[in-house]
């Protein structure tokens, strides 16, 4: 008696009746692998744009300009007070004259630089926080202000709050969707276990007549929910793999003239193994809900 | 082994099937249900296999009450039953020996060893050769021949059959019957119910005899 060996022939059997049904089982593994891949997808591309945004702003920073006209020794004494200042965690003095030398470099307006009568741009400090947070930059920012010489305080991570906002939107959506759909796949497999049950019934009541007992009976449409929820989790995984290597081609082809490298990334082996765990746990489920409704009602006669 | 105290059994609707039966049935005895259809044979067995369960009265069963058996221990009570039903509720999706196979695999025996108690309880009744048909290519006798075969194959210790011999010309019957006869012979308890009276005859041994219910002396 080894119950390692009871599972097994379980697993056997149901794999051979899904070979044998191959059409219906492809069928309802294609759904089920469709509806786990819109989530997932929309998840793989916020994650990307995460990656993107992050790669992009960096730590945030508070940039304040200073008014023209503030001495060199003044300038000195703001730097000393902005590096004993608590929150602030290190600072970068930008004088104008670099400025206008790396605007001069960098955005290929040398000529219209050049053309100045006098340079235009102010002496400004960047400065690093120690605590990266909305609230804590805020603060920060808000008492910058009130300092004398200080004609502009910016914060330059404003708009990675923005888009966080927008990736906060978004992952809500993916979650409605994801919990939808979820409900979706326990339902299709609630629905070709019920089916599977009435066909079966005879089976059933024979097997409860030689003395089978409900885990049993339970246990290969419990097999068959898993196995199904499984397979429908890899054939979202495919489904993921595939068009994001479609879409990769494009976005290589729109990325060298932006010339960045970004590109929409895979799930991780972690993350494509929660998939598969949680789709053969929903089928798992969804069985378990069918079985439970409808076995009883199957009892010899 | 088997003990009916005072037992009723009514259905819904009011039909009372079995009236103030009382009656015990000795280890290793093989004991007939007579009576004609209707009488409540039919029954009286599901209320050992606790397929029903008694209106009132006590139904003992290796010494289990079947009045207020837990549902979780009905599984265990029915492997040491061997049923026969006269329809043979064979499952026609599988093959002969795959039928036969079920109750092993339902007990969680080990698959060679399965196999082997399989082939020797097809063997007993004559249909080893048959083993890889389907029960629908079966004839009568073989169809209840085989279901004989899935009762017996983990050594029940009590053996229902309910009308075996009931479809079946007398060549056929005697056979079956001799087959219970060496169940009989090594000890396992028989209850066999039967309207034909040329069997009681050929193979003599107690009868309870029912009328609507009720148990004639």
């Amino acid at each position: 008696m080894s119950t390692l060996n009871e599972h097994l022939r379980v697993l056997r059997f149901t794999l051979r009746h899904m070979l044998l049904t191959s059409n219906a089982s492809l069928l309802n593994i294609l759904i089920i692998g469709i509806a786990l891949s819109l989530p997932v997808g929309g998840y793989v591309l916020l994650k990307s744009v995460q990656t993107l945004g992050a790669q992009i702003a960096g730590a945030p920073q508070i940039s304040v300009f200073l008014a023209s006209g503030t001495s060199a020794g003044e300038i000195d004494h703001i730097g000393d007070r902005l590096r004993q200042h608590t929150a602030v965690k290190r600072i970068e003095f930008v004088s104008r004259d670099a400025a206008l030398k790396k605007l001069q470099q960098s955005t290929g307006l040398a000529d219209v630089v050049a053309g100045l009568a006098q340079n235009p741009l102010p002496d400004a400090f960047v400065i690093y926080p120690k605590d990266g947070s909305a609230a804590a930059l805020e603060t920060l920012r808000d008492e910058l202000k009130t300092w004398q010489h200080f004609e502009h305080v910016q914060l330059d991570s404003a708009w990675v709050h923005k888009l966080e906002a927008l990736l906060d939107f978004g992952r809500m959506a993916v979650a409605i969707l994801a919990a939808l759909l979820s409900f979706a796949l326990i339902a299709i497999t609630f629905n070709t276990i019920r089916l599977q049950i009435l066909t079966r019934r005879e089976e059933i009541e024979v097997a409860k007549l030689i003395g089978a007992t409900d885990s049993f009976i339970r246990r290969p449409f419990l097999y068959f929910g898993l196995t199904q929820g499984l397979l429908g989790g890899i054939a979202a995984w495919l489904l993921v793999a595939a068009s994001l290597q479609l879409l990769n081609h494009q976005i290589g082809a729109l990325t060298q003239l932006y010339a960045s490298n970004f590109s929409l990334q895979h799930l991780t082996p972690i993350d494509s193994l929660t998939l598969l765990g949680f789709s053969a746990y929903l089928g798992w489920l969804g069985a378990w809900f069918s079985v439970s409704q409808h076995l009883w009602q199957i009892e010899p006669r | 082994m088997i003990k009916f105290n005072q037992v009723y059994k009514r259905y819904p609707g009011g039909h009372e099937a079995l009236k103030n039966l009382s009656f015990e049935v000795a280890e290793g005895e093989m004991l007939y249900l007579t009576g004609h259809s209707g009488a409540g044979k039919s029954t009286l067995l599901k209320l050992i296999a606790a397929i029903e369960r008694p209106s009132s009265g006590g139904v003992l069963v290796k010494g289990q009450n079947i009045r207020s058996i837990k549902p979780a221990a009905i599984p265990h009570l029915r492997r040491n039953i061997g049923l026969i039903f006269q329809d043979h509720k064979l499952l026609f999706d599988r093959n002969a020996f795959d039928n036969v196979m079920l109750p092993l695999q339902i007990c969680g025996f080990d698959h060679r060893e399965s196999a082997k108690r399989a082939r020797a309880a097809l063997d007993k009744v004559g249909l080893l050769d048959r083993e890889k048909a389907n029960p629908v290519a079966l004839s009568g006798g073989e169809q209840q021949r085989l279901c004989i075969a899935r009762a017996i194959v983990n050594r029940p210790t009590i053996v229902l059959a309910d009308e075996p011999t009931g479809n079946l010309d007398t060549e056929y019957s005697n056979e079956i019957m001799n087959i219970f006869k060496s169940f009989h012979q090594v000890g396992v308890t028989l209850l066999i119910s039967t309207h034909d009276e040329s069997i009681l005859r050929q193979f003599p041994a107690r009868a309870l005899h029912l009328k609507k219910g009720e148990l004639q002396t």
